[in-house]
């Protein structure tokens, strides 16, 4: 009889993904807005299991000097920190966000979003193209989120941006994945990492975007937002796992009828 | 009295200003920073030397919670 433990399955095989060049293992990326304040965000991010955060670009609070920043609560040794463009409506407020960025010091993987529309918050595709033509450029390694637009990957692909990440459905809606057919055409046509990025509600959605095969999930308000945050952490991280080990144990194919799981032969009678 | 634009609000200086000193009064760590002057970036290196002046457009941005 052969023994269970002697049945190697793709849980047990290295599963990681490289970003710019850096090796991760955690398919989640999440973002580190809306929580109550640093130690829930700090407690999230732990529970999620991530190891890339991203992170907002803002004037230096001038009147408050006891203010604590949010780096003290996410060491950047531990943690790779994406800072986003978010807020930016233009080309050149982007590239301008991603060079004070880097200034800081976390390296130079930014998460590129032009924002085209206030109330959509979908993407300015031109503005975004163009951006990420002078970034790339200037050294960075630059993921652009991006309208779910084979295209207009494509295109982002041939900059040279390091991922692409194309939304699921607009920022913070909790929509889940809006096109699935235009994801896996992403998918099937990227070569380098696609990640879904926005509009995930809740784990199911994660799980699905794994099981498209995406390379990971970024998400900021399916998590914070939650009743309780630390909790859907937890189940994101889950479920992004989950989604990518169905996606690579592969799954069954759809037909219309039955399929008898039993023995049709040595019935009884 | 002098003033340079700090944030996108005036900010009153006694005259000549090192940077270095600008941080400290405003309680900044060099590593949870970046700074520009007149639109142009200033490298970490440089902070020691550079002095604002009087009518200086300067901006002082950190990282805070976002997705």
């Amino acid at each position: 009889m052969k023994d269970a433990s002697e049945i190697k399955d793709a849980s047990e095989v290295k599963d990681t993904f490289d970003l710019g060049g850096k090796s991760f293992k955690s398919r989640l990326i999440v973002g580190t807005g809306k929580y109550k304040d640093f130690a829930e965000t700090r407690a999230a991010v732990e529970e999620s299991g991530a190891e890339i955060v991203t992170v907002a670009v803002r004037r230096v609070n001038i009147t408050d000097r006891g203010k604590e920043n949010l780096l003290d609560y996410l060491d950047p040794k531990r943690y790779q920190i994406l800072p986003n463009t978010a807020g930016c409506f233009t080309a050149e407020e982007a590239i301008r966000t991603c060079r004070l960025a880097r200034e800081v010091g976390v390296g130079d993987l930014v998460k590129l979003e032009v924002i085209g529309d206030n109330q959509t918050l979908f993407p300015d595709v031109v503005a975004t193209i163009e951006a990420a033509r002078v970034l790339v450029k200037e050294g960075f390694k630059v993921m652009p989120y991006i309208t779910d637009d084979p295209v207009t990957c494509l295109r982002l692909q041939e900059i040279g941006c390091v991922a692409v990440m194309p939304l699921a459905a607009p920022i913070g809606s909790g929509l889940g994945i809006r096109n699935p057919f235009n994801l896996a055409i992403i998918i099937e046509q990227a070569k380098v990492p696609v990640i879904v990025d926005a509009g995930v509600g809740t784990a199911s959605d994660a799980a699905e975007a794994m099981e498209l095969g995406c390379d990971g999930v970024l998400m900021n308000t399916a998590i914070a937002g939650a009743k309780d945050p630390i909790a859907m952490a937890r189940a994101m991280k889950l479920a992004v796992e989950a989604g990518r080990l169905a996606y690579r144990a592969g799954r069954i194919e759809r037909k219309l009828y039955a399929t008898a799981s039993s023995p049709l032969t040595g019935l009884i009678g | 009295m002098p003033t340079i634009i700090l944030n996108g609000d005036p900010y009153a200086i006694d005259g000549d200003l090192r940077l270095v000193s600008l941080l400290e009064r405003l309680n900044t760590r060099q590593g949870r920073i970046a700074v520009e002057i007149n639109l142009e970036i200033v490298p970490k290196g440089n902070y020691p030397a550079t002095i604002i002046k009087p009518g200086d457009n300067v901006e002082i941005i950190n990282f805070v919670g976002g997705g």
